[in-house]
């Protein structure tokens, strides 16, 4: 067995650990920030060693088909690392509020395993394993304030409606296996039974749970409850992390255990994807709650990512893992910035942000641009994110759904510059410290968006790469 | 040095952006280093540009083969911009004088702009003006040039409107900004057609396929792509008919009218065409076009400036008949001679209006030149370098514009009449109405009680222009300028002695009349005057085009406008109103569904379920459907 396949795996989860242990060590009013600076050193590493490991061919695999070591993982596992180090890096003055703040970055790394596992599945038992470590990890990490109400009731109805997601997502494999005898996405794909109705049932099932992840409308109704309450940088983690891991091991079911179905179950997806950009965006319209506002632009985001998978080329593909990564930066800021206001004003409804400009003008910048990125508005990289899905969507026949994300996009901005007026236009309660990691945090996601935004050859180029080995 | 100089010219726009970066994010409040680091900034331009000349002149860069620098910028499929730096004796030209003329501006700032508030914001703007300016010049596309194009735009509004709380400040910038984005719209549908035509817009790719292009399809459509094309330097630099907002841009602080106005971004247009010669010279009606523009212009900007009373206003529309020369000295086919006078231009006027700035604050910001005279010994310095400014532009030997303006009119005289009689006349125009500038301002009794002094910071540069504006053109003709900055093969320019000396003395019979009439008042200006009767009126009124186009405005905009109003507010107004109440009839509802119970949220999801089970079933038959064909698998 090739250990070596697995060794982001193996780095993170030694890390892990050693935080736990370094956390029982401490004396216990010492502050838990160390921990977090190493996390975001080691994870740091590991994000740049990533680089080196593209690969023109041989592609690994590691104990027979389970984990699959390809460029398309690997650029999914660097959006993941990447994620978590800023998440760590901005929730490094949030977490000091928390009663067991040691635990809680050991929890962010075990959310991050179960990401990184997500992102190589070749067989449904490894997501499997991937998805609920993920999942169990968030289910703790959204009621970690024990002293917020709102925050434990999070955790719960997040946990209740995760397991029925998982029942589902459990009974479809089964019918999966009864059909095909193997849980290999190269022996699924290879095998005459799975069209039949009982396997097809499988399939939707499965598609629901990945749907429930990535809180696609119907699925979606634990999202705003789930944001609102959770910690804030939880709540960012939620919408980057979550959704991506989601979304990068529903492509590869699709294209690798269905590919044959993929062509006839498309034109359901284009449905679906529909449905997430009108709801999502004409409900987060009324919300008073910038982190339950998210969340439904969340929704409507898992719209846009879909539309890129509904091409089914590798334009596409390339077009969502671009996205996703943009998607990342924004939230980033956003959250990052929302997690300042929400320790130093106490909440994040919109009237918290108010005259934003004048207490922190740096922060109201930054969400500005954010927030611009998630409306798709030139020059940040968010336009250019959606002018790939949609370039990609049209080629591939579907001119109706980019005509819906267009118009979606418009509405979706009225909402993203009610935020910005809020900002700019109210006068502020109290003034705002920034740290130095916010600061730095903030300001790498925005001059990324922007410059992303400029200039997508490199990134776009890395994506490319890995969506054409992907889908050749 | 120069080796470097070459492979990092694009450092001389980036540095001072990043100057603009720098100050306007932070130091708008430390006055003494905003201007430090701007002025550093383009220091460091100007000995590049000079580096990146020494680098020209001793590798042998050519007109022929310049030295292009690129990386990709945009790359879609079937459409592809790079971004890149182009080095020839014609950039190389451009960033010489954008620089110098840039780094003596600022300096001259620091005097004039002395204890204003917006100190540090106007240097942080100069900055990016400079910075934009110089992208233009080294720009290897159009897509590339226009964005530039439109910055420097920018540029012009801001500073124009620099002094924003002044109401009239406020309309010229917008009416500068507005007029010549109508240009600008033709240029961009230019560059969109060559696009669609060519598939590139890139000058050097550009000049390969035209020619074969011409060869095959005749030069129908390429005249009108040309035409839209030059509609962009119609506007940017002021041709008729719409040189308009040149004169009010007048309100922003004179070093603004001296850099922008004057030297550098008006001639933007003249650049351009000059850049793509290859598309302009080929298509003999547009050259035609523009000569006759740039002809009437020259006359016309003269023939109004004859009139004026405020002293940046008469410069503005010697700007404009300037300007037209050179448009003129594209048209008929001599780029070299364009190039010439642009340069020498860029010097004499510049220091013109400097000269102007200085006077102005000198006497409490009076404009009229009839209630000033009699400066001459209150402010030496500035008399001398107005003066020396006056013959350069009056075509006196030896100073520049002699050499310059000479060949442009020996050009003209070589194509056609009628062009070379407007060229002279507007010749003979332009001295009068200078030294009757210089005698009004200078001479005469004195009717300002105190002066203030000129700082230093204001004398260096005037002096040194002043310097320039006498050495440029006899240096130009000595050293034989058209062996570099030529089109097509080195051009060899001998003085036509006979034209020379026809302008020299028509020059001198208008100085000999302006002296009479405004210096020694033997003839009083009133009654020429009133003799002149309906021609002075029109021209004093700007032949009512001011008028004329407001009246345009009224009837068709404002009737426009009032049909829009109304199916804004009851068609459009209304759709939008209904959608966006259903919209948050319909928002509600969602929301009223999230009632937060957990049953409810797994109700919905196994609903989902469900849906998602029958939607994937009734999609089965489709596959079985296929496979039961033999289909593919």
């Amino acid at each position: 067995m090739n250990f070596y396949v697995i060794y982001p795996e193996i780095a993170v989860l030694v890390l892990a650990l050693l935080l736990i242990c370094a956390d029982l060590i401490l004396s216990a009013v010492e502050t838990r920030r160390s921990l977090g600076y190493a996390a975001i050193m080691i994870l740091g590493g590991l994000f740049i060693s990533l680089f080196y490991q593209y690969h023109i061919d041989g592609s690994v695999y590691f104990y027979d088909n389970l984990f699959y070591f390809d460029n398309y993982a690997i650029f999914f596992k660097q959006l993941f690392l990447a994620a978590v180090v800023m998440t760590i890096l901005f929730s490094l003055d949030y977490a000091e509020k928390l009663r067991y703040s040691g635990e809680y970055y050991a929890m962010v790394l075990f959310a991050l395993i179960g990401m990184m596992v997500l992102a190589s599945a070749n067989d449904f038992l490894t997501m499997f394993v991937g998805l609920e470590l993920m999942t169990i990890s968030f289910y703790a990490l959204a009621g970690f304030r024990l002293d917020d109400k709102k925050s434990a009731e999070s955790g719960i109805k997040y946990l209740i409606i995760g397991s029925v997601s998982t029942a589902v997502t459990l009974y479809g494999i089964s019918l999966l296996y009864g059909m095909a005898h193997s849980l290999d996405f190269s022996v699924i794909e290879k095998t005459f039974n799975v069209f039949s109705p009982l396997g097809v049932a499988g399939m939707a099932m499965i598609v629901a749970g990945m749907f429930f992840k990535m809180s696609v409308i119907p699925f979606h109704m634990w999202a705003p409850d789930v944001y609102e309450g959770a910690p804030t940088p939880v709540t960012g983690l939620l919408a980057m992390g979550s959704k991506a891991a989601a979304i990068a091991v529903f492509i590869r079911i699709l294209f690798t255990a269905f590919l044959h179905i993929t062509d006839y179950f498309m034109p359901v997806l284009a449905v679906f994807s529909a449905i997430c950009m009108i709801g999502g965006n004409i409900a987060a319209i009324r919300q008073k709650n910038i982190k339950r506002m998210l969340a439904y632009s969340s929704i409507a985001q898992a719209g846009y990512m879909i539309v890129g998978i509904c091409a089914a080329t590798p334009q596409g593909i390339k077009s969502v893992m671009f996205y996703a990564f943009l998607y990342v930066l924004a939230n980033v800021g956003a959250f990052a910035v929302l997690s300042v206001v929400d320790c130093q004003n106490n909440g994040t409804e919109y009237k918290n942000l108010s005259g934003l400009s004048q207490s922190a003008p740096v922060l109201a910048m930054v969400m500005a641009i954010s927030l611009l990125s998630m409306g798709g508005i030139p020059p940040t990289a968010g336009f250019t994110g959606k002018l790939y899905l949609f370039t990609a969507v049209v080629e591939s026949g579907y001119v109706w759904l980019a005509f819906i994300g267009f118009i979606m996009s418009m509405i979706s901005v009225y909402y993203y510059l009610k935020v910005v007026r809020v900002m700019y236009q109210g006068s502020p309660d109290n003034s705002i410290t920034v740290s130095g990691s916010i600061r730095a945090v903030v300001l790498i996601s925005a001059v990324a968006t922007i410059l992303f935004g400029i200039w997508p050859q490199y990134l776009s180029i890395l994506t490319d790469f890995a969506a054409f080995t992907f889908l050749r | 040095m120069e080796q470097f100089a070459l492979t990092h010219a694009w450092l001389i726009p980036l540095v001072p952006a990043a100057a603009f970066a720098i100050i306007g994010l932070f130091l708008q409040n430390f006055h003494k280093l905003s201007a430090a680091i701007a002025i550093l900034a383009i220091t460091f331009g100007f000995v590049m540009s000079l580096g990146i000349a020494g680098a020209v002149f001793n590798l042998g860069i050519t007109v022929d083969a310049p030295f292009v620098q690129r990386i990709e910028w945009i790359k879609i499929a079937g459409l592809q911009f790079d971004m890149g730096v182009i080095i020839d004796p014609l950039s190389v030209l451009m960033l010489l004088v954008v620089t110098l003329v840039s780094l003596l501006v600022q300096i001259y700032s620091v005097g004039y702009m002395k204890g204003d508030k917006g100190f540090g914001r106007f240097f942080s703007y100069m900055s990016l003006f400079s910075a934009s300016m110089l992208g233009l010049n080294i720009s290897i596309n159009f897509v590339q040039m226009y964005v530039f194009w439109e910055l420097v735009g920018l540029c012009s509004y801001l500073l124009i409107g620099f002094y924003y709380y002044r109401i009239p400040a406020r309309e010229a910038a917008k009416k500068a900004f507005i007029t010549t984005r109508i240009g600008d719209f033709g240029l961009l549908i230019g560059i969109l057609l060559l696009q669609m035509l060519f598939g590139t817009v890139d000058f050097i790719q550009l000049r390969q396929v035209i020619p074969v292009y011409l060869m095959a399809n005749g030069a129908g459509v390429l005249t009108i792509i040309g035409i839209l094309l030059f509609m962009g330097p119609i506007g940017k630099s002021g041709q008729f008919p719409l040189h308009v907002w040149l004169p009010d841009a007048m309100e922003g602080p004179a070093p603004v009218s001296a850099l922008i106005h004057a030297a550098t971004m008006v001639v933007a247009g003249v650049y351009l065409v000059a850049r793509a010669y290859f598309l302009f010279a080929s298509l003999p009606i547009l050259m035609n076009i523009i000569a006759w523009i740039g002809a009437f212009t020259a006359f016309f900007g003269a023939s109004i400036a004859f009139s004026q009373h405020a002293i940046k206003r008469i410069l503005a529309y010697s700007t404009i008949s300037q300007l037209g020369y050179m448009m003129l000295a594209l048209g008929v086919g001599s780029l070299t001679a364009s190039m010439f006078h642009l340069m020498t231009h860029a010097f004499f006027k510049s220091l013109l209006f400097l000269c102007a700035g200085a006077v102005m604050h000198a006497v409490n910001e009076e404009a009229d030149i009839f209630k000033m005279g009699g400066l001459r010994r209150k402010m030496p310095v500035v008399f001398v370098t107005m003066t020396i400014g006056v013959l350069a532009i009056s075509g006196l030997p030896p100073f520049s514009g002699f050499f310059s303006k000479d060949a442009i009119l020996a050009a003209a005289a070589h194509v056609s009449m009628p062009l070379y009689l407007i060229g002279i006349v507007t010749a003979f125009m332009t001295a009068f109405y200078m030294a009757r500038l210089l005698f009004l301002v200078f001479f005469g009794e004195s009717r300002q009680k105190e002066v203030h002094k000129v700082s230093r910071f204001m004398q260096l540069p005037l002096i040194v222009l002043a310097a320039l504006a006498v050495v440029s053109g006899l240096g130009g003709y000595v050293y034989n300028f058209g062996d570099w900055v030529r089109f097509g093969p080195p051009v060899v320019e001998h003085m036509d002695w006979l034209l020379a000396s026809t302008s020299t003395l028509l020059s001198l019979l208008a100085f000999v009349l302006a002296w009479n009439i405004y210096g020694s008042k033997r003839w009083s200006s009133d009654i020429i005057a009133k003799k002149l009767g309906i021609i002075y009126t029109i021209t004093f009124n700007k032949y009512y085009i001011d008028e004329f186009y407001a009246l345009l405005c009224r009837i068709f905009i404002d009737g426009i406008g009032k049909i829009m109003y109304f199916i804004d507010l009851y068609i459009i107004d209304g759709t939008v109103n209904a959608v966006s109440a259903l919209v948050l009839l319909f928002s509600k509802l969602l929301s009223k569904f999230q009632t937060g119970q957990v049953q409810r949220y797994a109700a919905v999801f196994v609903c989902g379920v469900v849906i998602l089970l029958l939607c994937t079933i009734m999609y089965l038959d489709k596959v079985n459907g296929v496979l039961a064909a033999g289909g593919a698998f």
